[in-house]
């Protein structure tokens, strides 16, 4: 999968995104495929949540476009960029610490459900709705956790949690940012294992700092420094980058694990 | 709520069963004061439960919410006024006008996010003071004097005291049963869900601000009819109801008896307006000790008198 096919999942252009004097995002262009693993790596204030951030709504570009699935989505609010099948995970962990795990995911699985405009059943026993909670639940090891309320959840099942409420939205693409952020290294290798097994069935766009997780996960990587991109080749051509190893990596680390 | 029997539900049955007997009471005792003050009490708990609505379950705090009181009240009173003395005219005009106003309300401040929310909520129920001060045709600063109470084509007597009273109790269980329903619904978990995490809910594809706007139409809407009832009530409506320290005393009340509580609002009336009512019996600065009161709830029972409750029954 390296050479980039006619028509991409996403497709951003020359996106420009500047925060007082310092450009996040500098003329950024680049495309995911349908169907691939895409990991976006670079130093620490590369610009990569950002980057997720005006690719899913969060934030607004100064200026260049960005396409999903064929369509202009660049001045979409983000519920609308949701409706359309992209979904994020965020890098601090974003969710309803007041609401048991099911019904977060259960929330998700109802935003996709047609409006909430629904003022008397109880949204608790609709059926269906639970139960593509619960699958999704169990999807990422989370089955027996289900009534617990978030904020009693570990860590490493908040980052779980978070990926199950991506996954209940259905999504055609979908934005990790930093999911084995935090975790141990037992709890990194489930997430890891996951992952495999996600990317089988949706387009992934990973943003991440574990290598190790990176080069046996990704089918492209693209390196970010300073809001632009460096580099955007498979995995093997990515370890022997001249320009990465030393922007990124430093001259004398190998590319193999850096924290 | 959740059906299980614990110290909260407990006392939140046994508060309605008494509200329910309170005329029976009465009419032994012969103590007609009381009736009268707790017709008082059960009509705030409605304006209070709506405003729960909103503050405890949606998280926005408005602090303009006795404008609804007013518009309810003055719709009563003007109609009465022209010579509309029907009930099914004047307190379906006044849901109407109540929704309205808070539909303007809301869709220009929920822009608007914590102090700048509670200020502009204040400001528009500040400009409806101001606005009702100055109708000199139904009394202006004076107020207006509802010589007639709302009829209801002989179905039920609001001159009655007893049957008004009953008739405020309804619209309370009424008000409550609504927004039990509205919480545990898709629309009052999505509300509850842009309370906890705006950005999170809006990025799994809810539009925060639409739920948001209905949510605060809704409990405008339940307000106006307390207000309606509260003009039936005083046979009297004036623009001190809507003055920014009624807007208060429905926060104090909500918080007192326990944000995002279904009885907190309803208990949380009864405590302060019966602590307000025995105070002044003995002074004159009731707020001096209503005041510390208020200051040790909100410092050490976080979820009002409600949430006390409900701890007891962990020990």
């Amino acid at each position: 999968m390296v050479e980039p096919l006619p028509n991409p999942l996403l497709r951003v252009d020359n996106l420009v995104r500047r925060f007082g004097g310092i450009t996040a995002t500098d003329n950024l262009s680049m495309e995911v495929v349908p169907g691939e693993l895409h990991a976006i790596i670079g130093p620490n204030g590369a610009g990569k949540t950002t980057l997720i951030s005006q690719l899913t709504g969060q934030v607004m570009p100064n200026s260049g476009t960005i396409r999903f699935a064929g369509r202009d989505v660049t001045n979409l609010p983000s519920y609308k960029r949701s409706r359309l099948g992209l979904a994020r995970s965020f890098q601090i962990t974003s969710l309803l610490k007041d609401f048991s795990a099911i019904d977060n995911v259960a929330l998700a699985a109802q935003a996709h459900d047609g409006h909430s405009f629904r003022f008397w059943g109880n949204a608790r026993k609709e059926r269906h709705l639970r139960e593509s909670a619960r699958a999704a639940l169990e999807r990422v090891g989370l089955g027996r956790r289900a009534d617990i309320v978030v904020s009693q959840l570990s860590h490493g099942e908040q980052r779980e949690l978070e990926l199950a409420v991506a996954l209940a939205t259905r999504p055609q693409l979908l934005l990790l940012d930093e999911p084995m952020a935090g975790l141990g290294v037992t709890e990194s290798a489930r997430m890891v294992a996951l992952l495999k097994e996600l990317r089988k069935e949706v387009t992934i766009v990973l943003v991440e700092h574990d290598m190790e997780a990176v080069f046996a996960l990704a089918d492209r990587i693209t390196v970010l420094v300073y809001g632009r991109v460096i580099a955007c080749d498979v995995p093997d051509a990515i370890r022997k980058h001249e320009e990465v190893k030393r922007a990124y990596l430093g001259e004398q680390h190998a590319v193999t694990r850096h924290g | 709520m959740t059906g299980k029997l614990n110290v909260s539900n407990a006392v939140a049955a046994l508060m309605c069963a008494a509200l329910m007997l309170l005329p029976l009471y009465s009419a032994v005792t012969g103590n007609i004061f009381i009736l009268t003050l707790f017709t008082r009490i059960v009509i705030f708990a409605l304006a209070a439960a709506s405003l729960n609505l909103i503050m405890g379950y949606g998280g926005m705090m408005s602090f303009g919410h006795a404008a609804y009181l007013g518009i309810g009240g003055y719709a009563v009173g003007i109609l009465a006024a022209e010579g509309i003395g029907s009930g099914f005219i004047q307190w379906p005009v006044a849901l109407a006008v109540s929704a309205l106003f808070a539909l303007l309300i809301g869709a220009l401040s929920l822009r608007t996010r914590g102090v700048y929310f509670i200020m502009i909520t204040l400001a528009f129920a500040q400009m409806a003071y101001y606005i009702a001060s100055a109708l000199s045709r139904y009394g202006g600063d004076d107020g207006l004097t509802v010589y007639k109470r709302s009829d209801f084509a002989g179905l039920i007597n609001l001159s009655d005291r007893n049957q008004f009273y009953y008739l405020c109790l309804a619209c309370l269980f009424g008000g409550l049963y609504l927004i039990w329903r509205i919480v545990n619904s898709r629309f009052g978990l999505v509300v509850q869900g842009v309370r906890s995490n705006e950005q999170r809910m809006q990025a799994i594809g809810f539009h925060a601000n639409r739920y948001r706007l209905v949510c605060f139409v809704i409990s405008g809407t339940i307000c106006g009819l307390a207000g309606a009832l509260l003009a039936n009530n005083t046979d009297f409506v004036s623009p001190a109801v809507m003055y920014w320290t009624r807007s208060g005393d429905l926060m104090v009340m909500v918080i007192l008896g326990g944000m995002g509580s279904l009885f907190g609002p309803v208990i949380g009336a009864i405590v302060y307006l019966l602590l307000e009512e025995l105070l002044s019996q003995f002074t004159e600065y009731s707020g001096l000790i209503l005041g510390p009161v208020l200051l040790l709830i909100v410092l050490f029972a976080r979820g009002g008198i409600m949430g006390l409750l409900g701890r007891m029954r962990r020990g």
